[in-house]
């Protein structure tokens, strides 16, 4: 029988404060004890301490969460479902979210990234749509440590398996390391997904005396408590938290996906969520509370994968690839078919009942009973906040000046370093081409996916420079939205809203709360200025080791659309004789650059300023250029300054080129002034060109040669592609193979 | 020309073949589940790539026992082309329609990329618009990819001219002989693992596979032209 016997009465986990060890606070259980009159028993204290935790709850972040904007004129669905939407006409819709799973990743890479993957596909396919896309978001310690290659190369490996196994393809993301994630990897995963309005759904409980189905794998021991572990920082004391990472399947998914998108065209069907983060509890009760009902659940009734599962134990358990649907009272037979056809269970479990209630039952008694909304309103937390003294320091610091003695060198070496460096080694892992909709690969500034039978395309990044964070977390955070937007527009895409993945340390350090405060105004304020609403998002707190805090990462990931596939644009040169333009000057701005840390090895003084007004401008006269046909190549001068922007577009081609400037050179080369472009033009559409970028300055020419030559009035930089490109391609490749 | 796009559970390559044919060459084209027993009806039969049963086992080695397989041997025999891609190929392997084997890549990790083929035989029902020793740029993705056979079956493969593509420049895989395509005896079941119906469209990169449907689709008609005026 279960071991229910063994589990502490409701006297017990007061008088030991069993609550505390479950993750609760002296704070939080009285609030537990008000709301339902007396003691709660084992099973009801692990519902509060899942729902109530950080990750399920936003209990810290939701003040600061009030900052964005969530509403436009596009936006269908804002935060609160599985995943938001946003119109891109024709009665179709565009569906996006990402997610972290840094701590699972932490301590078990393969599964926690791929499980991480797992979970963000649930979340866009139960709100209806078909998952099109993936991206990553990857940030990694120093690789010269063996721990980081290891969780480098397995985290790499189980986005690669599932999201391979499950084709759908992965299309882009990002990669950086920086010593501060040394034992606190960072994994954000985004599923972007296609829909047409009349399929969209929710995840509500409505309609009394409907029917609760559970559908998918069966349940079992793997991830129990994953969502209190997240809300933790981790510790050596970590790895024994191992059965709180949940193992995937990404066969059952593909499954489920089809069975699931077959369901949502059925008229019986109510509500649909995953069972991801607090697996059954999650989603029994907000489904509930979001419709204003309560459900009884018969736990007997559960699939389970082992013997002798306790209530707590079910609840609680986080395996995969399992969703909670209601559908209507007397159609169970025919959804029972539609997932039988794919081999899967769908299970009767409860139904939906008038008094707002998660009521519980387990070998005919009644194991829980507790308020459906009490579960999902978790008292919200007011975090003191505290400027830290090195933001005042950096702040006061004289201007940083680089002496550079050997400009070829120092783009070398730029080019090699693992954050700036090819990430072939990478992408080929990936099967970014099934669904064959890829029209622009990984590697330019934004993936472009076709939206099958029409002339648009989907364009899609993700987007932090967590550097200029760790400066001024206020314009990095504007900084990070306004570069996510840059590069949608530099691949033709009109920036539409923006999905969110707060990753930062623990909130209960008053430095930290000021970063997470000041980089989600700088965010907002970023949306509101360019338009790009945020429509769904994560939150990951206390990713710390014993050596700290990371440095503040708030990823975005933003979806623009393409209004016409013939507006592709790629940051590659492409035309012999082709100008070369740069829009926007560039200032000696070095704090948090590239060439910075390349040098002294850290980051000081101020983040480069940005001009939100000035940034819409530009975005918007460079996607103008694009759409009347007047560019070649289109590319944001971001990480690294122009001189590794020229590298890039050249890269790939057979294509040089010959620039000639009349500024300093160091500033000109490896500055990272914001809102800047470089872009080429051919001949014929110079002229239009220039009547409408007005600001834009004629560099030079494209040229068909193997040497890219950069004159300024002191001296004159050459280099040879051949060489630079064989060093920025094999890299990583180079790291990752010699040293394992 | 009709043609059968066979779903396993697990196919993830079946909507791009079905596209492939679809919207690429202009033709007739149906899903037929797993589970079905008749392919009557059909001219052509497509297995596409996909993970099919999760590649749980060994990849294809239980889609080969699901109910469509005796129709699509049966289809093989009757001298119908059968096309497998990819997990197809791997299928195909399985169910002794082709000789042969895969194995993992031989560095061990999967591996996506678009890759210099070269056209080893252009007589065959599926390759008959290329030339011989054309370069064509057709995409990979594959984790098992590994073509393996003993040495008296390449000498067969070699002899007969069954090997129809091969890698051309690196060999991203570790397969015997570059081989990333081999034909059966009678000439019309074709297993490979690149992915023709990945490059049917040159917005996406490449239209080179596009090639390979059309010469199916040209036999065909030439075929039954054929029985028509007999």
């Amino acid at each position: 029988m279960p071991l229910t016997h063994l589990e502490p009465s409701p006297e017990q986990i007061e008088q030991d404060k069993v609550y505390r060890t479950m993750g609760l606070t002296e704070e939080e259980y009285q609030k537990v004890k008000d709301l339902l009159g007396r003691k709660p028993n084992y099973t009801e204290t692990g519902l509060f301490s899942v729902m109530w935790s950080e990750h399920c709850s936003y209990k810290t972040s939701k003040p600061v969460l009030k900052y964005f904007p969530t509403t436009g004129e596009h936006v269908l669905q804002g935060p609160g479902e599985g995943a938001g939407i946003v119109d891109i006409g024709d009665g179709q819709a565009v569906v996006f979210k990402i997610e972290s799973h840094n701590h699972p990743s932490a301590i078990e890479p393969y599964q926690g990234a791929a499980t991480g993957v797992g979970g963000i596909i649930r979340d866009v396919f139960s709100m209806g749509a078909r998952p099109v896309a993936l991206l990553d978001s990857l940030r990694f310690g120093d690789l010269d440590s063996s721990r980081v290659r290891y969780l480098f190369e397995e985290v790499v490996s189980g986005i690669a398996g599932y999201g391979n196994c499950i084709g759908i393809p992965t299309v882009g993301g990002e990669l950086q390391f920086d010593p501060c994630y040394n034992g606190n990897p960072l994994v954000n995963a985004m599923c972007v997904g296609i829909m047409s309005h009349d399929d969209i759904q929710v995840g509500q409980a409505r309609g009394i005396g409907n029917t609760v189905m559970y559908v998918g794998a069966s349940t079992g021991r793997d991830g129990i408590n994953g969502a209190t572990f997240a809300s933790e920082e981790i510790s050596e004391k970590s790895d024994e938290k191992r059965s709180a990472v949940q193992v995937g399947d990404p066969f059952m998914e593909k499954l489920l996906v089809e069975a699931c998108l077959e369901l949502t065209k059925h008229d019986a069907l109510v509500g649909i969520q995953d069972m991801g983060a607090a697996g059954l509890v999650s989603s029994a009760s907000e489904m509930a509370a979001k419709a204003g009902v309560g459900i009884h659940m018969n736990l007997d009734l559960i699939p389970q994968r082992e013997t002798e599962m306790t209530p707590y134990e079910m609840m609680l358990s986080e395996s995969q690839e399992r969703m909670l649907i209601v559908i209507k009272k007397g159609s169970e037979e025919e959804i029972k078919a539609i997932f039988a056809r794919w081999g899967l269970h769908a299970v009767a479990v409860g139904e939906v009942i008038e008094q707002e209630v998660l009521r519980l039952e387990h070998k005919g008694k009644i194991v829980a009973d507790v308020p459906s909304d009490s579960l999902a309103s978790a008292p919200v937390r007011h975090m003191p906040s505290k400027v830290p003294a090195t933001y005042l320091a950096n702040q006061a610091a004289p201007a940083w000046k680089p002496e550079i003695n050997n400009y070829a060198k120092t783009i070398n070496k730029l080019l090699s370093q693992p954050t700036l460096a090819s990430k072939e080694w990478v992408t080929r892992q990936y099967d970014y081409m099934v669904q064959t909709n890829t029209v622009v690969a990984p590697g330019s500034d934004a993936a472009v996916v076709r939206v099958r039978g029409t002339k648009k395309g989907l364009a899609m990044t993700t987007d932090c420079n967590a550097k200029y964070l760790a400066l001024d977390p206020n314009v990095g955070g504007k900084i990070a939205v306004a570069e996510a937007a840059r590069n949608i527009v530099c691949s033709g895409g009109l920036p539409l809203a923006i999905t969110d993945c707060l990753n930062f340390g623990s909130p209960e350090n008053p430095e930290v709360f000021w970063e997470i405060d000041e980089s989600v105004k700088g965010m907002a304020n970023a949306c509101d200025v360019l338009k790009t609403p945020v429509i769904s998002g994560n939150v990951s707190l206390y990713n710390e080791t014993d050596r700290g805090a990371i440095d503040p990462t708030p990823v975005v990931g933003m979806v623009g659309l393409v209004e016409d596939l013939d507006h592709v644009m790629t940051a590659s040169f492409k035309n012999e004789g082709d100008a070369v333009y740069v829009i926007g000057e560039a200032k000696p701005e070095f704090g948090g650059s590239a060439l910075q840390i390349l040098i002294d090895g850290e980051v000081s003084g101020k983040a480069p300023a940005l001009d939100l007004e000035v940034e819409k401008s530009r975005q918007e006269k460079v996607l103008e250029a694009i759409k009347s046909g007047y560019l070649a190549s289109a590319h944001d001068i971001s990480e690294g300054g122009l001189a590794v922007a020229v590298a890039e577009s050249v890269f790939g081609t057979e294509l040089g080129c010959d620039l000639k400037f009349d500024t300093d050179p160091a500033v000109e080369l490896f500055s990272e002034t914001q809102s800047r472009y470089l872009v080429t033009v051919p001949e014929a559409k110079k002229k239009d060109f220039e009547a409408l970028v007005n600001d834009a300055v004629f560099v030079g020419n494209v040229t068909r040669s193997e040497t890219i030559n950069l004159a300024f009035a002191s001296s004159t930089v050459t280099l040879n592609r051949n060489e630079l490109e064989n060093e920025w391609r094999g890299a990583l490749s180079c790291i990752m193979s010699a040293k394992n | 020309m009709k043609t059968a796009v066979i779903v396993f559970p697990g196919s993830n390559c079946d909507q791009d073949m079905y596209y492939a044919i679809k919207d690429g060459l202009g033709e007739e084209v149906d899903y037929v589940w797993h589970a079905e027993t008749s392919l009557d009806g059909y001219d052509a039969i497509m297995i596409p790539g996909g993970f099919s049963y999760g590649d749980y086992l060994r990849s294809g080695a239980i889609a080969r026992f699901s109910g469509i397989m005796p129709a699509v041997i049966k289809a093989a025999k009757e001298g119908k082309p059968v096309l497998g891609v990819c997990n197809g190929f791997q299928i195909l392997l399985e169910a002794g329609l082709l000789p042969g084997a895969m194995l993992k890549n031989q560095h061990l990790k999967f591996i996506c990329e678009t890759v210099n083929l070269q056209v080893k035989n252009n007589d065959t029902q599926f390759t008959k618009f290329y030339a011989n020793d054309e370069i064509i740029r057709i995409p990979i993705a594959h984790g098992e990819g590994n073509y393996f056979c003993d040495d008296a079956t390449l000498k067969e493969l070699q002899d007969n001219n069954r090997i129809v593509f091969t890698y051309s420049g690196e060999n991203p895989n570790g397969s015997k002989a570059d081989i990333a395509g081999i034909i059966n005896e009678a000439g019309n079941v074709l297993g490979m693992m690149p992915h023709p119906e990945r490059a049917a469209d040159a917005l996406l990169g490449s239209d080179d596979g596009l090639r390979l449907f059309q010469s199916i689709l040209n036999h065909w008609r030439e075929s039954t032209h054929a029985a028509y005026t007999s």
